[in-house]
């Protein structure tokens, strides 16, 4: 089979040339892509099952008294919402934990964050991909290797420069940084990866357009503004998405830095419920809670979101 | 060019949503930052109890009273998770933003008074003499902390399943012998009517693996450290009787007896039938009564050679070293030494009251009440875990060596290598002296 490394040929059409060639090759090719279309579906099923089962019964245990949960652990009841069906579970939440308060604070700080790294981000890709100076690529490297320096590394360094740091607000300048919403979102408004990715993108870019754009009278903030940002829509949905996930996961860095309980993002809430005596079905109801904004977005954003994965991380 | 000028305005829209964000967060931010400390006679206190309503209102209602009580100081409560609080405290520390009062979890006082986060309670002593031993945190001869409460580990079951199999209801004075104890666990478990015979809350983490598992490795007759100084583990954790007590540990797994792994809420599994004894703290006592009413018993741990064992130490209160107004926040712990609160937080937390005088006034502890063993238990059975600062480290390397032995590692080889690291460590920072 010399067309087999054929470039651009793929599986189907190897399937085809071989259909047309006798009846019973014709027959065994289409059992052969029948049995897998079914081992496709099957893995899709499976997977589906994967993802999605721990949600269904995080949002059917939400419902359910904490004993039943775990009663119907083991069969098919954990994921039906059957037996002692309430809301109770969500108006103990509202009891418990200030939820509103820290759900405004994720919001704030989450959008905030993501739309400061795209503007901070894109412009630091745009400087190192299109304007082009001396040491740019090692300042690319530098940025780079960042990466793989672990969070949990930095933390306590940075907490200690966030103590030290000055701040101009209302009352003048004051020292310190910890127990306040800047302290969750300045660190995190520079991201090596959100650079590599706009980077990625910004290099496909013909460059030929900055030229034209040039000819026109056009300085740098004027191409990134009007050319190679509007171009970029795929990288932006994806730094945005990148961004967002892990600001409304933050953890770690909120126990740390951050002391009033007005200023405690939702994640920090689930410990709320984490006593001697657990109330799983309240951590249900909670989780449930936090969970939907996540799930909205990703629904919203999935297509912009695959396609800009797809182009953007298989380039270079 | 529609594309061009509708991203434009797309992200000029975000700009102008973010930067007001963004100044509104931070001016927010920026005015709430102080800590704790003297500032306009203000005393700001932290507490693990964010999300306990219980234990929360008790501690208020004390700090309301206290602030009324006087115009000098206003106390201030902060509420953390307790999952997390110990990571806050630490960051705090790091970053000396301590609170002037905060609460401690018992056997970490050591640890956080060496580290210098707390400061001594002077002249407390007269107050504190009425306290139980186990809820006062003390090191190198100076108490640093008091609780309103203490807990007791217990074996709950129900006096219907001893009765049906047979077996001997245990007493303070005649607990079950480790015969006797494995014996009723063969038992239970060949009847089949139980998923699990006994259940001792493996899927517990963080403090609880010291807490309730070295206790069994006291009644057999080892320790976690040689407590004559608290140098070296070598011989106590690694001797003959700690040997005996991971290969009778392991064994409870190997035998069926417990499951290597519990569920994620073991007392729910023993409300719901699966487990015929449950190990657990008199936390539980609220729920099972609930489910079993007069039915619930609550049992002494076995002897299992050294007489029976129970960990001692449960959350309780001190000041910090940074601290601007020392005598402020001593004037507070003194006004909250009182009896009726030491009664108040232990009734609304269902613990056992820290002295005598409060048990008298909370219902269940009172001469004869249903709660009093629960007392009974941690006078008779505490042990505080070992009183040094590096208890954080011997509590972290007894914990993995336990689960390391369930899982099937040789005890001996796990405990020695235990002893090898607690004692590098004890080393390393020169036995905390």
């Amino acid at each position: 089979m010399s067309t087999a490394t054929t470039p651009g040929l793929g599986a189907d059409h190897l399937a085809h040339v071989a259909e047309s060639a006798t009846p019973a090759v014709h027959r065994g090719g289409e059992e052969r892509h029948g049995i897998r279309r079914a081992l496709g579906v099957l893995v899709r099923i499976a997977l589906c099952l994967v993802f999605g089962l721990p949600l269904v019964f995080m949002f059917v245990s939400s419902f359910k008294p904490d004993l039943q949960i775990f009663s119907d652990l083991g069969n098919i009841k954990a994921f039906l919402p059957v037996g002692d069906i309430s809301f109770e579970n969500y108006s103990g939440v509202f009891g418990r934990v200030p939820f509103a308060q820290f759900m405004m604070n994720s919001v704030i700080i989450t959008v905030v964050t993501v739309v400061l790294g795209i503007v901070v981000n894109s412009m630091a890709a745009f400087a190192l991909a299109r304007i082009g100076f001396k040491g740019g690529g090692i300042v690319l490297g530098v940025i780079l290797a960042t990466l793989i320096v672990p969070f949990e590394t930095l933390a306590l360094p940075l907490l200690w420069w966030s103590n030290k740091l000055p701040f101009l607000g209302p009352d003048g300048f004051t020292e310190g940084w910890l127990d306040t919403y800047q302290v969750q979102i300045i660190p995190f408004i520079a991201n090596a990866f959100s650079i590599f990715l706009f980077y990625q993108y910004f290099d496909s870019i013909p460059k030929e357009l900055d030229e034209a754009a040039k000819v026109d009278g056009a300085g740098w903030f004027r191409i990134y503004r009007s050319i190679v940002m509007p171009l970029s829509g795929p990288a932006v949905a994806t730094v945005a998405i990148l961004t967002f996930l892990p600001m409304w996961n933050q953890y770690l860095w909120p126990l740390m830095a951050v002391q009033s309980e007005e200023l405690r993002p939702v994640m920090v809430g689930i410990d709320y419920f984490k006593q001697l005596n657990t109330s799983w079905g309240q951590i249900m109801a909670y989780a449930s809670i936090i969970t939907a904004p996540v799930l909205v977005l990703f629904v919203a954003f999935q297509r912009a979101f695959i396609n800009s994965i797809a182009s953007s991380g298989v380039k270079g | 060019m529609k594309l061009t000028s509708t991203t434009t305005r797309v992200a000029v829209g975000l700009l102008a949503v973010a930067l007001p964000l963004s100044m509104a967060a931070c001016t927010k931010g920026g005015s709430s930052s102080s800590s704790g400390g003297a500032g306009g006679g203000e005393l700001t206190m932290w507490t693990h109890n964010a999300g306990n309503k219980g234990e929360l209102a008790a501690i208020t209602q004390i700090v309301n009273d206290y602030n009324k009580s006087q115009s000098k100081y206003k106390v201030k409560i902060q509420a953390f998770p307790q999952d997390s609080y110990n990571q806050s405290v630490v960051a705090a520390a790091a970053s000396k933003k301590l609170p002037c009062i905060l609460d401690i979890d018992g056997p970490n006082v050591p640890n956080w008074a060496w580290a210098g986060y707390l400061a001594p309670l002077e002249g407390l002593d007269g107050t504190l003499s009425k306290f139980l031993p186990s809820v006062l945190g003390k090191y190198d001869g100076k108490t640093y902390s008091y609780g309103y409460y203490d807990v007791a580990l217990v074996m709950v079951t129900r006096k219907t399943i001893l009765d049906k199999y047979g077996i001997r209801v245990p007493t303070v004075d005649q607990p079950w012998t480790k015969d006797e104890f494995t014996a009723a666990l063969k038992k239970l478990k060949a009847s089949g009517d139980f998923q699990n015979p006994l259940d001792i809350a493996t899927s517990f983490t963080g403090e609880w693996w010291p807490y309730a598992y070295s206790p069994m490795l006291q009644s057999f007759g080892g320790d976690l450290i040689n407590r004559n100084d608290y140098k070296s583990a070598e011989g106590a954790l690694n001797g003959p009787k700690a040997v005996e007590w991971a290969k009778w540990f392991r064994g409870l797994v190997t035998d069926g007896l417990v499951p290597l792994k519990s569920g994620a809420d073991p007392a729910k599994d023993f409300i719901n039938g699966k487990t015929a004894i449950l190990y657990n703290g008199t936390w539980t006592a609220v729920d099972t009564r609930k489910a079993f009413g007069k039915d619930t018993l609550f049992l002494p741990p076995p002897d299992l050679g050294n007489g029976p064992k129970i960990g001692g130490g449960s959350w309780q209160w001190g000041i910090s070293q940074n601290c601007s107004d020392q005598a402020g926040a001593l004037d507070y712990m003194k006004f909250a030494a009182q009896d009726k609160y030491v009664a108040s937080v232990a009734r609304d937390t269902n613990n056992i009251p820290a002295t005598d005088a409060a048990a008298a006034e909370v219902k269940g502890y009172e001469q004869g009440g249903e709660n009093q063993l629960f007392l009974e238990y941690a006078k008779k059975f505490a042990v505080l875990r070992p009183v040094t600062p590096g208890y954080p480290f011997i509590a972290t390397e007894f914990t993995k060596t336990a689960q390391d032995i369930l899982n099937g590692a040789d005890p001996k080889q796990a405990l020695d290598q235990a002893v090898k690291n607690i004692d590098a460590n004890q080393k390393s920072n020169g036995y905390f002296q």
